[in-house]
C-alpha cells in the first residue's frame, strides 16, 4: 500500500490535501469536521491584524459558471479576509492544533505592508503551536484597493521585503502565496526566494466577472444592482494554475523551492497532476465547498491505488516527475507525426468528429462512406492536431496513433524520420543555429 | 353503491370516479425547467443528426434543443413549428421510440436517448399556451383551395397553404375538428382539449373556414370540388374498419376499437362509458393498444389483446406493448378469431384458432381455444371506403386500398388533386407522417397555383 503520508518543509500530514485558506478553514467548527472527514492539514482563513475586524457585503458573495448538468465548473467570491475576531481565531487555532497534533496547522495572514504590523501578529500566531504560516499576496479584492493581498503580490520588491520580515522574526516556516494575476509567475517567485520563503503556494484566484445580470445589466453577484470583480477559483482555473506551478518548478532561478499546489483540485487525479509538475502538496477549497469534506475520501484512495497501480511507494516518487517534460514549443520534435484513428466499435454517430474537422479545421473526417454514414479519418488531410479526439463525447474512440520511422506521411508523402528534430534546426525559422537542441537543466 | 368491478356483463362505472380521473392523467406529465434542463443538456447537437433523418417532418431537433438548454423555449418552439405546425401533438403522440429516439446516438451510446419527445412538448406547450404566432400570410393570391377533413394531414395543408396567401375552405365530416388527434387517440396521449387547442393555434394564422359535417360522397362529391376550386386536397382518413371475417359480426359487444376510442375521448365523465368484464382486442397496432389499456383503466378484470402474427411483426411498437403489459393486458401472439359465443344475442366468449405461417401465408393450425368475454373490439385496421369517392374512384388510382400517389407530394393521378395522410398510399398511419404529408402536398399545390 503506497504511503501518502507528506512532509512539506518540515511540516507532516498524514496526506497531501490541505484545505486552503478560505471560508471551509475560518473557524473550529468546520476544520475540526474537515480534520474528523480525514483532511491531511488546513491553512487557517486569513487573519488580519487586530482592531475592528473586517466588514463583509451582506448580500450575495458569489457566483458561479456551469458545466452540463450544471455541474460547477467555475465559483467566483468577493469575500474578505476573516471577519472574526483575531483573539477568537487565535484562540481556537490554538485548540484545534492541541486536539489535532498529527494534522498541518497552518495560518494565512494579511497585514498591511509595514514592518511593525508583520512583527506585531507573528509572536501571536507562533504562541498557537501553529505549524506554519502563509502570506496572503493573493486576494484580488477588497483588501488589494487598501495595500494588501495581491497589491502586494503584484510587485516582486514588496514580496521580498515582506518574507524576509517574517523569516526574521518567527521561526515558523514561511509559505508565499502567489496571485495570478500578474504577467509572469515568476518574477514573484523568485523574489519570495530571495526574501528567504520557504515555499510558494499558488494560485491564489484570478480576477474575474463571472457573469452578468442581463435583466439588470449588472455583474454577478449582484450588490443592489452593482457589482464589482471577484477572485475566480474551481475547476476553470486549474490548467492556468499547472501552468503556473510548472512554469516556477523548471525556472533555474527558482529550482527546487517547494511549491503547494492549488487551482481547481476537484480528484486525486488532479493532485497528482499538480504534483507530477513540481508541486510537494496541494491545496483544495472550491471541490470541498461544492461537495462537502468528504470528498477527501475519493481523493486519498485514489491517490494511493494510483500509486499502487504504478508502483510508486511514496509521495516522492511522484512529485516532479513531469516537471523535465515541460519545455518549450521550439524543442518540440518535429519529427513526431500522429494521426487520428476512430474506432468504430466505440463510434455512435454523433457526427461531432466531422463538423469540427470540416468546419474548422483540415477536412480530415468523412461522414458518408459508400452512401452510409461513416466517420474515418483522411490521413492525406490529418495533421494530427487532436480536436476530434476533444470533440469526441466517448472515452477512448478516438486515439492519435503515432507514425512509425520510416512509414508514410500521407498528407506530406515524406518518410517519418527516426531523428529528434526541432524548430532552433528548421530551415524555415530565419534564426535557426544548427544544432542547437534543449539546454540541460 | 356496490362494487360493480366484479359484475359480468358490459357496466358502466366500475370504477369510483376518482381512480378514473387518475387512470386517464397524463401519462408522460410534462417536465419542468429543471427536468428539461437536465434532459436537453444530455443532447449531443450531432452533425447530419440521426434524429432528424429519422423523424418524417425533419425538424432540426438538435437545435430546438440547443436553444431550450440556451433558455430560449420560443425559439425552440419556432424551430418545432418551422417543419410541423402539430410539433404539439406530435410531441404527445408520436412512437418517438421508433422513431427520432431510436435514432439517438446516445440511445446507441447507453441505451438512453435524449426525451426529444418529452422536451419538444416544453416547447411547443410554451409558445401556445402563450399563443406566440410566429406565421403571417404573405398578399392572398385569391385562388381557393378544398381540403377534405381536418385531420392532421388536413391541417398541417391548410396551414401552409394559407401561409401561401391562398384561401382554404376544410370539409370536416365530423362535428369537431383534429380527425384522429381529437377521436382516434388514447386519452391519456392528450389529456384536457389539446387536440382542440391546436386547432385553433393552427388556424389563428387566418384565412382557413373548416365547416363542418361535411361529408365526401354525402354532402358533396370530389367532382364538385374539382370545379368550386382551383385545387382540391384529400385528407380525410379511413372511413370504414376491416371485418373480423367470422359468421356473427353484429351480436351485442361486439365494436369497432375507433369508435370506443372516440365515445372515451368525448366523455367528460369516464363513469358513464360502459367496459365489460373480460374484454378482448383483435389487432396488433396502436388502435389495439389504445383500446386495450383504457379497457383496462376503465375498470375491466380481464383485457386480452389477440393477435393473428407473432411479437415482431405487430404494429404497436415494442414500447406500446410493454405498456399494454404494465397496465395488465395480456397479449397472445399467432391466434385468430373463428366466433363469437352468444347468449340472447350477447357476447359471451370467443372461439380462437391458433395460427402459424404456411409456405405463402398465414393459416390455421386447426387447434382452437376460447375465452370468455362480454365485450369483443375489432381493432384491425381501417379502409377507405371508394364509395365516398362517389365514383370518383374509377379516374383516381387506388393501390392497395389507399389513393396513389406518384410523387413525395401527394401528387394523384387526377389533375389538381392531391392526397395525405392514412387515404393516401404510402403512410405510416402517423400523426407525424400525414402532417408531413400535408405540408408537403401545399408546397406543391402552392407551386402548381403559382406556375
Amino acid at each position: 500500500m503506497a504511503d501518502i503520508r507528506n512532509d512539506f518543509v518540515g511540516i507532516k500530514s498524514p496526506n497531501p490535501f490541505w484545505l486552503a485558506s478560505a471560508p471551509p478553514t475560518d473557524k473550529a467548527y468546520n476544520v475540526e469536521r474537515a480534520f474528523k472527514a480525514g483532511w491531511g492539514g488546513v491553512v487557517w482563513k486569513t487573519l488580519g491584524e487586530a482592531g475592528p475586524p473586517v466588514v463583509n457585503v451582506n448580500g450575495p458573495r458569489y457566483g458561479a459558471i456551469y458545466g452540463g448538468d450544471r455541474r460547477l465548473i467555475g465559483l467566483n467570491n468577493i469575500e474578505l479576509i476573516t471577519d472574526r475576531d483575531l483573539q477568537t481565531n487565535l484562540r481556537e487555532i490554538k485548540e484545534v492544533k492541541a486536539k489535532w497534533p498529527d494534522r498541518a496547522m497552518i495560518v494565512s495572514i494579511m497585514v498591511p505592508c509595514e514592518e511593525q504590523a508583520w512583527k506585531s501578529i507573528l509572536p501571536l500566531v507562533e504562541e498557537t503551536g501553529a505549524d506554519g504560516i502563509e502570506l496572503n499576496f493573493g486576494c484580488p479584492h477588497g483588501m488589494s484597493e487598501r495595500g494588501m493581498g495581491a497589491a502586494v503580490g503584484q510587485v516582486p520588491e514588496y514580496i521580498e521585503m515582506v518574507t524576509r520580515w517574517c523569516k526574521q522574526t518567527t521561526r515558523m516556516p514561511v509559505i508565499v502565496k502567489l496571485t495570478p494575476n500578474i504577467t509572469d509567475v515568476r518574477y514573484p517567485a523568485r523574489a519570495a526566494k530571495s526574501g528567504g520563503a520557504d515555499a510558494v503556494s499558488l494560485i491564489n484566484t484570478i480576477n474575474s466577472i463571472v457573469s452578468v445580470d442581463l435583466n439588470d445589466f449588472a455583474p454577478e453577484p449582484t450588490i443592489d444592482g452593482k457589482g464589482s470583480h471577484g477572485g475566480f477559483c474551481g475547476p476553470a482555473v486549474k490548467p492556468i494554475a499547472l501552468h503556473m506551478v510548472a512554469e516556477i518548478a523548471r525556472d533555474p532561478e527558482t529550482a527546487g523551492l517547494p511549491i503547494s499546489g492549488i487551482g481547481g483540485v476537484t480528484t486525486w487525479r488532479d493532485a497528482a497532476e499538480f504534483m507530477s509538475l513540481g508541486a510537494g502538496n496541494v491545496q483544495v477549497c472550491t471541490a470541498a465547498m461544492t461537495y462537502g469534506f468528504k470528498i477527501i475520501e475519493e481523493m486519498t484512495a485514489g491517490l494511493s491505488n494510483w500509486m499502487d497501480e504504478q508502483g510508486h511507494t511514496t509521495l516522492d516518487d511522484v512529485v516532479g516527475r513531469a516537471t523535465p517534460n515541460v519545455t518549450a514549443w521550439q524543442y518540440l520534435n518535429l519529427n513526431y507525426v500522429t494521426k487520428a484513428r476512430i474506432d468504430q466499435d466505440k463510434c455512435i454517430s454523433c457526427g461531432r468528429c466531422h463538423i469540427a474537422c470540416e468546419d474548422t479545421s483540415h477536412q480530415a473526417i468523412t461522414n458518408m462512406v459508400d452512401g452510409e454514414r461513416r466517420f474515418e479519418v483522411i490521413e492525406e488531410e490529418c495533421v494530427g492536431c487532436n480536436l476530434c479526439v476533444n470533440v469526441c463525447p466517448v472515452e477512448d474512440c478516438i486515439d492519435m496513433v503515432q507514425l512509425p520511422a520510416g512509414a508514410t506521411d500521407e498528407r506530406t508523402k515524406e518518410k517519418v524520420s527516426e531523428t529528434y528534430f526541432n524548430w532552433t534546426e528548421h530551415p524555415n525559422n530565419p534564426t535557426a543555429a544548427k544544432g542547437t537542441l534543449e539546454p540541460a537543466e | 353503491m356496490a362494487d360493480k368491478r366484479m359484475e359480468d356483463g358490459v357496466v358502466a362505472g366500475r370504477l369510483p370516479a376518482k381512480e378514473l380521473v387518475a387512470n386517464f392523467a397524463d401519462i408522460h406529465p410534462p417536465l419542468d425547467h429543471h427536468e428539461a434542463s437536465v434532459a436537453a443538456d444530455r443532447c449531443y447537437f450531432c452533425y447530419d443528426a440521426p434524429c432528424v433523418t429519422a423523424c418524417p417532418t425533419e425538424i432540426d431537433i438538435p437545435l430546438f434543443i440547443r436553444q431550450i438548454a440556451a433558455d430560449n423555449r420560443i425559439g425552440a418552439a419556432k424551430t418545432i413549428f418551422d417543419q410541423n405546425i402539430l410539433g404539439g401533438m406530435c410531441a404527445r403522440v408520436c412512437p418517438t421510440e421508433t422513431l427520432c429516439e431510436q435514432a439517438c446516438v446516445r440511445e446507441a451510446a447507453e441505451g438512453k436517448p435524449v426525451r426529444i419527445g418529452l422536451l419538444q412538448r416544453f416547447a411547443t406547450d410554451a409558445a401556445m399556451e402563450q399563443d406566440a404566432q410566429f406565421y403571417e400570410r404573405v398578399a392572398s393570391t385569391g385562388k381557393r383551395v378544398a381540403v377534405v377533413g381536418a385531420g392532421p394531414a388536413g391541417l398541417a395543408c391548410a396551414h401552409r397553404l394559407a401561409m401561401h396567401g391562398h384561401d382554404v375552405v376544410i370539409l370536416e365530416a365530423r362535428e369537431r375538428p383534429g380527425g384522429l388527434n381529437e377521436y382516434g387517440i388514447a386519452t391519456y396521449k392528450t389529456v384536457g382539449d389539446f387536440a382542440q387547442d391546436e386547432v385553433d393555434y393552427i388556424t389563428d394564422i387566418g384565412g382557413i373556414d373548416i365547416r363542418y359535417s361535411q361529408k365526401l360522397g354525402r354532402d358533396f362529391t370530389l367532382g364538385e370540388l374539382r370545379g368550386d376550386y382551383e385545387a382540391v386536397f384529400l385528407g380525410m382518413g379511413l372511413g370504414g374498419v376491416n371485418d373480423l371475417r367470422i359468421e356473427n359480426e353484429a351480436p351485442e359487444g361486439l365494436e369497432d376499437a375507433v369508435d370506443f376510442i372516440s365515445r372515451l375521448r368525448q366523455a367528460d365523465d369516464k363513469s358513464k362509458i360502459a367496459i365489460g368484464r373480460r374484454v378482448v382486442v383483435i389487432g396488433g397496432g396502436m388502435t389495439a393498444v389504445d383500446c386495450a389499456v383504457q379497457a383496462k383503466l376503465l375498470g375491466a378484470e380481464d383485457v386480452t389483446i389477440a393477435y393473428r402474427r407473432g411479437q415482431e411483426q405487430m404494429n404497436a411498437s415494442r414500447y406500446e406493448q410493454d405498456l399494454a403489459a404494465s397496465r395488465g393486458v395480456t397479449i397472445k401472439h399467432w391466434a385468430m378469431p373463428v366466433d363469437l359465443a352468444t347468449d340472447g344475442g350477447k357476447i359471451t366468449g370467443i372461439e380462437m384458432e391458433y395460427t402459424k405461417l404456411g409456405d405463402t401465408r398465414l393459416e390455421g393450425t386447426g387447434e382452437r381455444f376460447s375465452l370468455d368475454a362480454d365485450q369483443v373490439f375489432r381493432a384491425i385496421g381501417q379502409t377507405l371506403v371508394p364509395d365516398d369517392l362517389s365514383g370518383a374512384a374509377d379516374a383516381l388510382e387506388i393501390v392497395a386500398g389507399r389513393i396513389a400517389t406518384i410523387d413525395a407530394h401527394g401528387t394523384t393521378n387526377m389533375q389538381g388533386v392531391w392526397a395525405g395522410g392514412d387515404c393516401a398510399a404510402g403512410g405510416e398511419e402517423l400523426t407525424v407522417t400525414a402532417a408531413a404529408q400535408g405540408r408537403d402536398a401545399a408546397e406543391a399545390i402552392n407551386m402548381s397555383l403559382r406556375a
